[in-house]
């Protein structure tokens, strides 16, 4: 999916995680800043990956603010700001590129 | 027919679909069922966010044995197709439709369950329905929406929205609702499908609250939806019978069973008359006796 415009979803409550995506300069770059990073930063990085990979994301800037967010709410977060970034907000593939 | 559709569901817990801090752990509470909701909770700009919420916690927590019901928003938006899809395809137990005015209502959320467990490789009829209803057109059609559909569970009343309608308000003493609470009853037990009644908002008012759990539950409705934890312990206690009852209706069970064979149909049981009317009854105490804890034998 390309990233037509900056988007984001989730909030900095707690158990919660902000995600902003915006066009990118030709790669995926991660910027994370979370609560639990000494302990959850690889796999929070993982989890955020392995879902753009999914969403064949190639080229976008995503900057991910976790608030001790689980791996299900991080993916939600993501792949909302995607959609919301392509705008699309109907028919989607549900247990297909989103899924587990 | 499903045999989720008679489980049991004293207490239907709502919680906003969006919030991750409220979806990931509400088993620790016990409520028989919960109900994620998409509608009312959630901000018409965070619908989207809430969806992608469900969907990944249907999946993946694992709400241990707990019914998952799922509010989506009302038939008069152009997003209740894509909740159903969004629910189905996640694994909701159940759709609760708002505003239920009439048995059509339900048969379009019934074809759109269909059309998203063939499109989600749903084993067909899993997902069952439950109606609220949020008006004097809605509960004057009780008894048609109750026999709409062979999904439908049960029927719930929406009290705010529904005392809006009628012009009046939520006073505390249940006098604006009785019109309602008996019509419902009364058509969901001619119809065969449970009864539940509206929120209690008041989280301050815990002798309100039991009053009026006390009074639904002679009523005969089966359960409440209910808005915070400490709901459920009151409603659970309020419907776990009494020692008394589970005795009697041990014996009412044992005893038709065996006058049965016997080809007795009326007979006495501690000096009172029995026959086969007070099978069901004598059967639910006892699954309610076990649900509480307090009967551990098969019955």
């Amino acid at each position: 999916m390309k990233i037509e415009k900056g988007a984001v979803a989730g909030t900095l409550e707690s158990c919660d995680c902000m995600v902003t995506i915006e066009p990118g300069s030709g790669k995926v770059e991660l910027e994370l800043d979370s609560i639990v990073m000494n302990k959850y930063g690889k796999q929070i990085e993982k989890t955020v990956l392995e879902t753009l990979h999914r969403l064949e994301v190639e080229d976008a800037l995503i900057r991910v603010v976790d608030k001790g967010a689980l791996d299900c709410t991080i993916k939600a977060r993501v792949e909302c700001a995607v959609y919301r970034s392509v705008g699309q907000k109907k028919n989607l593939p549900w247990g297909g590129v989103i899924r587990q | 027919m499903n045999p989720n559709k008679k489980r049991l569901r004293r207490t239907m817990m709502f919680l906003n679909a969006k919030k991750p801090g409220l979806i990931i752990d509400p088993y620790i509470y016990k409520p028989d069922s919960i109900m994620l909701d998409l509608e009312d909770a959630v901000a018409e700009k965070e619908k989207d966010a809430a969806r992608f919420s469900l969907f990944h916690a249907l999946r993946e927590i694992n709400y241990q044995g707990i019914e998952c019901i799922v509010r989506i928003n009302g038939l008069d938006t152009d997003l209740w197709e894509e909740d159903i899809r969004c629910a189905v395809a996640g694994g909701a137990d159940g759709i609760r439709i708002p505003k239920t005015e009439s048995p059509e209502d339900v048969k379009k959320v019934e074809k759109a369950i269909e059309e998203a467990e063939q499109e989600f490789g749903v084993e067909s009829g899993k997902v069952l329905i439950m109606a609220a209803l949020e008006s004097a057109k809605g509960v004057l059609q009780a008894l048609d929406i109750c026999q709409a559909s062979e999904r439908l569970f049960g029927i719930a009343l929406s009290g705010g929205d529904y005392t809006k309608d009628l012009q009046t308000y939520i006073t505390g003493t249940g006098i604006e609702l009785m019109g309602a609470r008996q019509q419902m009853i009364i058509a969901a037990r001619a119809a065969g499908v449970q009864c539940f009644d509206t929120v209690y908002t008041d989280l301050d008012d815990m002798e309100g609250f039991y009053k009026d759990v006390e009074t639904i539950h002679m009523m005969g409705f089966d359960g409440k939806s209910i808005i915070n934890p400490r709901q459920i312990e009151p409603v659970h206690k309020i419907y776990t019978p009494t020692n008394k009852q589970i005795i009697f209706a041990q014996k009412v069970v044992k005893e038709i069973d065996e006058k049965k064979k016997l080809g007795i149909g009326v007979f006495t049981v501690d000096g009172k008359m029995i026959d086969i009317a007070f099978y069901d009854g004598a059967k639910r105490t006892l699954e309610l006796a076990k649900a509480a804890g307090v009967l551990k034998e098969e019955c």
